[in-house]
C-alpha cells in the first residue's frame, strides 16, 4: 500500500522550497524502493509552518513544519513516512493544533485538505452542494437567501452583498455581468489568494451561483499579475469546471448559461478599487469613476455589474448549501458570518485565521499569532491595508467588528493584521503612507494626484525640523483635504495611517527634527 | 523572462489578431505580447491602435499607466523586492538596500551585463513570510540578506552554463 504525502503547493510554501521538497521526496522513496503517492495540497494556512508536509496516517495527518530538502533522507531513515512522531520536526496531528482548531472555518473548511484542481476531492467535502440548490430557485430566492445571510463586501467596503444583488436583478438589461475583484493589492493580506489556490471551486460556484441569482451569463475574475500561482491553478480549475458541465451553456443540464473568464491586471493597486478595476477591464487605464451611477446599474460595458471580492463570493457556496440563516449564527451586531483574518509582518505564527466576527485584536495577536517574531515588545499594529490607520497599544483591545473599528476611526477592510516591533520608525512609516499614494494614485482628481506629492514634501520638512509647527498645521489641513476632496479610498483614506501617526506616536514624527 | 529578439510585425499582428475579438482586448493583447517577446515593441503600438480602432497615444497611455509593462527589452532576470508594510516590518529596507549595493543599480535600472533588473513591488501577498521578493516568475520568502546573496549567485551559476 502507497503512502499518502502531501506537500503544499501555495506560493508561501513555494516561496520556501516546497517544490524541492516534494522532489526530494519523491527521489528518496524512489531510491530506498517505497511507494508514495505525493499530493500536492493547498496550504492549511499556517504559513510559518510552511513548507508543511503531511503523511497520511490511521490516526489522521501528521504533519512535519518547515522541511527542508536537506532533511529528507534523514526523515525517512528516521520513518517519517510512516508517521514516526517522535522526530524533532514532528508536530503531530495537523487538524488537533490549536491554531487550527480554534478557527470556526466556513470559508476555508477545505483549505490545505484537498488537491485544488481536483474536482473530485472538491465534490466529496460539500462542493457544488450550494450551485445544485440555486439551480431550483428562482433568482429572487438566491438573492433573499444571502440577504437573510447578512454577508457584507469583504473588500474591504463591507456593502451588504444581497443588496448589491437585489440592485442588479432589479435593473433589466440583456446583459449584466459577475466581476470579481482578485486585485488584493493591501499589504499585510492573502485570503483571496489562498481561495484562489487552495479551493478555486469554490470561488467558480460562488461566482456562478451570483450569475443565475441576477441573471448575469458572463463572469471575469480580474487577477492581480502578482499571483502567478493563483492564475495557473484558476485557470487550471476553470477548464475542469467547463469539462464537467459546471460552467458553459447549460449548466448540469439545466439550460442556465455562464462563461468564466480570468483577466490579469498589469501591476497597478488603483484597480482594486471597483470602478478603476471596470475600466482597467474595458481595456483603458484604470482611472476611478465619479459615483453615481452605481456599477450594479452602470458598470462594465456599461451594463449592470455585481462586483465583489474574492472573499464574498467564496462565501456564498457555504449560505447556499446551508443556509442563510446558519452564517448569520455567527458573528455580532451588524457584522454577521465569519472573517478570514490575515497576521502578517513581524509575527511569529503568522499566517489565515477564519473567525466570527468578535474576537479582540489582542487575543488575536497574542492567542494565535504569539507575539513577534523578533522577540521585541510589539509596538503598533495596522489593519486593513496601507490605508488603514496605525493602532496604538491603548486600542488593541478593539473587538473584530465593522462598526468598532470605524468608531475609533480605523478600519477592518479586507482583515489583513501587520505587526511591527519596537524598533519601527513611526514617521518613516507615516511618510511612506503619502508615497505609497503618489506611486499609486489614478491622477484623475487633484486632492489624491497632487496632494500625496506634497504630502511627503510636507512630513519631509517637519521630521528635518523645517518649520516644524506650521508645517505640523499643513499636514492636519491637506488630511482633511484629501479626506473630504478625493474621489475614492486611495486619496480619501490615505491620511488615515497619517493622521494616526501623528495622534498616537506624535514624537517618532518630530524626534528627528529635534535631533537634527 | 528572458527577450527575445525574433520578433516582426507579422508576428506581432497574428498575436493581435487571435485575441482582438474579446471585449476589452487591449491588456490581454499587451499581456500576450509582453509574455512572447519580453516586452511590448514601440512598433507595436500603432499595430494595436490600428486593430483596436483607437489612437496611438490611447495605447500608449494604456501601457505606460501600468507598472507591469515594459518598452524595453528585459534583463535576463527581474527582480522585485517587496517595499509595503508587511515587509517593513520585517526589514525589507535594509534588503532594498543591500540589493542596490549588491547589485551597483538602482530601482528601474539594469546591471551593466544586463543579467537582473531591479524593481519595487507593492505586496505579493506573502506576508506572513515577509520579506518577500520575485526574481522572474517565482517568489522567495524570509528573504535574509544572505538568502538573497545566495538566489542571485544561483541566478549567476545558472546563466554561466548558459553560456
Amino acid at each position: 500500500m502507497s503512502r499518502r504525502i502531501y506537500v503544499p503547493c501555495d506560493t508561501t510554501a513555494l516561496s520556501l522550497g516546497a517544490d524541492k521538497v516534494a522532489e526530494a521526496i519523491r527521489l528518496e522513496a524512489e531510491k530506498r524502493d517505497i511507494p508514495v503517492e505525493l499530493i500536492r495540497n493547498g496550504s492549511r494556512g499556517l504559513l510559518w509552518l510552511e513548507p508543511l508536509v503531511e503523511i497520511e496516517t490511521a490516526k489522521g495527518r501528521v504533519g512535519y513544519a518547515a522541511v527542508e530538502p536537506g532533511q529528507i533522507s534523514a526523515l525517512f531513515e528516521a520513518g517519517f513516512v510512516n508517521g514516526n512522531d517522535q522526530h524533532p520536526s514532528c508536530i503531530g496531528l495537523v487538524e488537533a493544533l490549536p491554531y487550527l482548531k480554534k478557527q470556526q472555518r466556513l470559508t476555508f473548511a477545505r483549505a490545505g485538505i484537498t488537491d485544488p484542481v481536483s474536482l473530485k476531492d472538491y465534490e466529496s467535502l460539500d462542493g457544488y452542494q450550494g450551485l445544485k440548490k440555486a439551480l431550483k430557485l428562482e433568482p429572487q430566492q438566491i438573492v433573499d437567501e444571502v440577504k437573510a445571510s447578512g454577508l457584507r463586501g469583504r473588500g474591504g467596503a463591507a456593502f451588504p452583498t444581497g443588496i448589491k444583488w437585489e440592485t442588479v436583478l432589479d435593473t433589466a438589461s440583456e446583459q449584466k455581468y459577475i466581476v470579481c475583484n482578485a486585485d488584493e493589492g493591501d499589504s499585510g493580506t492573502f485570503a483571496d489568494r489562498l481561495v484562489m489556490e487552495c479551493d478555486p471551486f469554490m470561488l467558480i460556484e460562488g461566482m456562478t451561483i451570483a450569475g443565475l441569482a441576477v441573471r448575469a451569463t458572463q463572469g471575469y475574475i480580474y487577477l492581480r499579475s502578482e499571483y502567478p500561482v493563483a492564475h495557473r491553478l484558476l485557470n487550471e480549475a476553470i477548464d475542469k469546471a467547463y469539462q464537467a458541465g459546471y460552467l458553459g451553456a447549460n449548466i448540469l443540464g439545466s439550460g442556465k448559461h455562464f462563461e468564466l473568464e480570468v483577466r490579469l491586471g498589469a501591476g497597478a493597486y488603483i484597480c482594486g478599487e471597483e470602478t478603476a478595476l471596470l475600466d482597467s477591464l474595458e481595456g483603458k487605464r484604470g482611472l476611478v469613476r465619479a459615483k453615481p451611477p452605481l456599477p450594479a446599474i452602470i458598470g462594465l460595458f456599461g451594463k449592470p455589474t455585481v462586483v465583489n471580492n474574492v472573499l464574498s463570493l467564496a462565501a456564498i457556496p457555504y449560505i447556499l448549501d446551508k443556509g442563510g440563516q446558519a452564517y448569520a449564527d455567527y458573528g455580532m451586531g451588524r457584522s454577521r458570518g465569519t472573517l478570514p483574518l490575515q497576521l502578517a509582518g513581524n509575527v511569529r505564527q503568522g499566517g489565515l485565521v477564519e473567525l466570527a466576527f468578535g474576537i479582540t485584536l489582542r487575543e488575536l495577536m497574542q492567542d494565535f499569532g504569539n507575539g513577534t517574531l523578533t522577540g521585541r515588545p510589539l509596538k503598533a499594529v495596522q489593519v486593513g491595508g496601507p490605508l488603514g490607520a496605525y493602532m496604538p497599544a491603548s486600542q488593541w483591545d478593539t473587538p473584530v467588528d465593522y462598526e468598532a473599528f470605524s468608531a475609533i476611526g480605523a478600519v477592518l477592510g479586507h482583515g489583513g493584521v501587520v505587526m511591527f516591533d519596537d524598533t519601527v520608525n513611526m514617521g518613516e512609516q507615516a511618510r511612506f503612507s503619502m508615497e505609497f499614494c503618489k506611486v499609486e494614485s489614478c491622477g484623475k482628481c487633484t486632492p489624491c494626484r497632487i496632494g500625496s506629492t506634497r504630502g511627503v514634501e510636507v512630513i519631509d520638512r517637519i521630521r528635518r525640523g523645517n518649520s516644524a509647527d506650521k508645517n505640523w498645521m499643513l499636514l492636519e489641513d491637506l488630511c482633511e483635504t484629501m479626506i473630504d476632496g478625493s474621489l475614492c479610498a486611495m486619496g480619501g483614506m490615505t491620511p488615515f495611517p497619517v493622521q494616526s501617526v501623528m495622534k498616537y506616536f506624535p514624537d517618532e514624527l518630530k524626534a528627528r527634527g529635534e535631533s537634527a | 523572462m528572458s527577450s527575445n529578439a525574433e520578433w516582426t510585425m507579422q508576428s506581432i499582428q497574428l498575436i493581435i489578431d487571435k485575441l482582438k475579438h474579446k471585449p476589452g482586448a487591449m491588456l490581454p493583447i499587451l499581456h500576450a505580447i509582453q509574455d512572447e517577446i519580453g516586452f511590448i515593441p514601440d512598433k507595436a503600438v500603432s499595430l494595436i491602435a490600428q486593430s483596436l480602432l483607437q489612437t496611438r497615444a490611447e495605447v500608449h497611455g494604456v501601457i505606460s499607466f501600468y507598472h507591469h509593462f515594459r518598452s524595453t527589452p528585459p534583463a535576463r532576470h527581474s527582480i522585485e523586492i517587496c517595499r509595503a508594510e508587511a515587509c517593513q516590518a520585517m526589514g525589507c529596507r535594509s534588503l532594498e538596500q543591500h540589493a542596490k549595493k549588491t547589485l551597483g543599480i538602482d530601482y528601474h535600472q539594469t546591471t551593466a551585463d544586463r543579467s537582473f533588473s531591479l524593481e519595487a513591488v507593492y505586496c505579493l501577498g506573502n506576508c506572513a513570510t515577509a520579506p518577500s521578493v520575485r526574481i522572474d516568475d517565482a517568489i522567495h520568502g524570509r528573504v535574509s540578506l544572505d538568502k538573497f546573496d545566495a538566489l542571485i549567485a544561483e541566478h549567476q551559476k545558472d546563466m554561466k552554463e548558459a553560456g
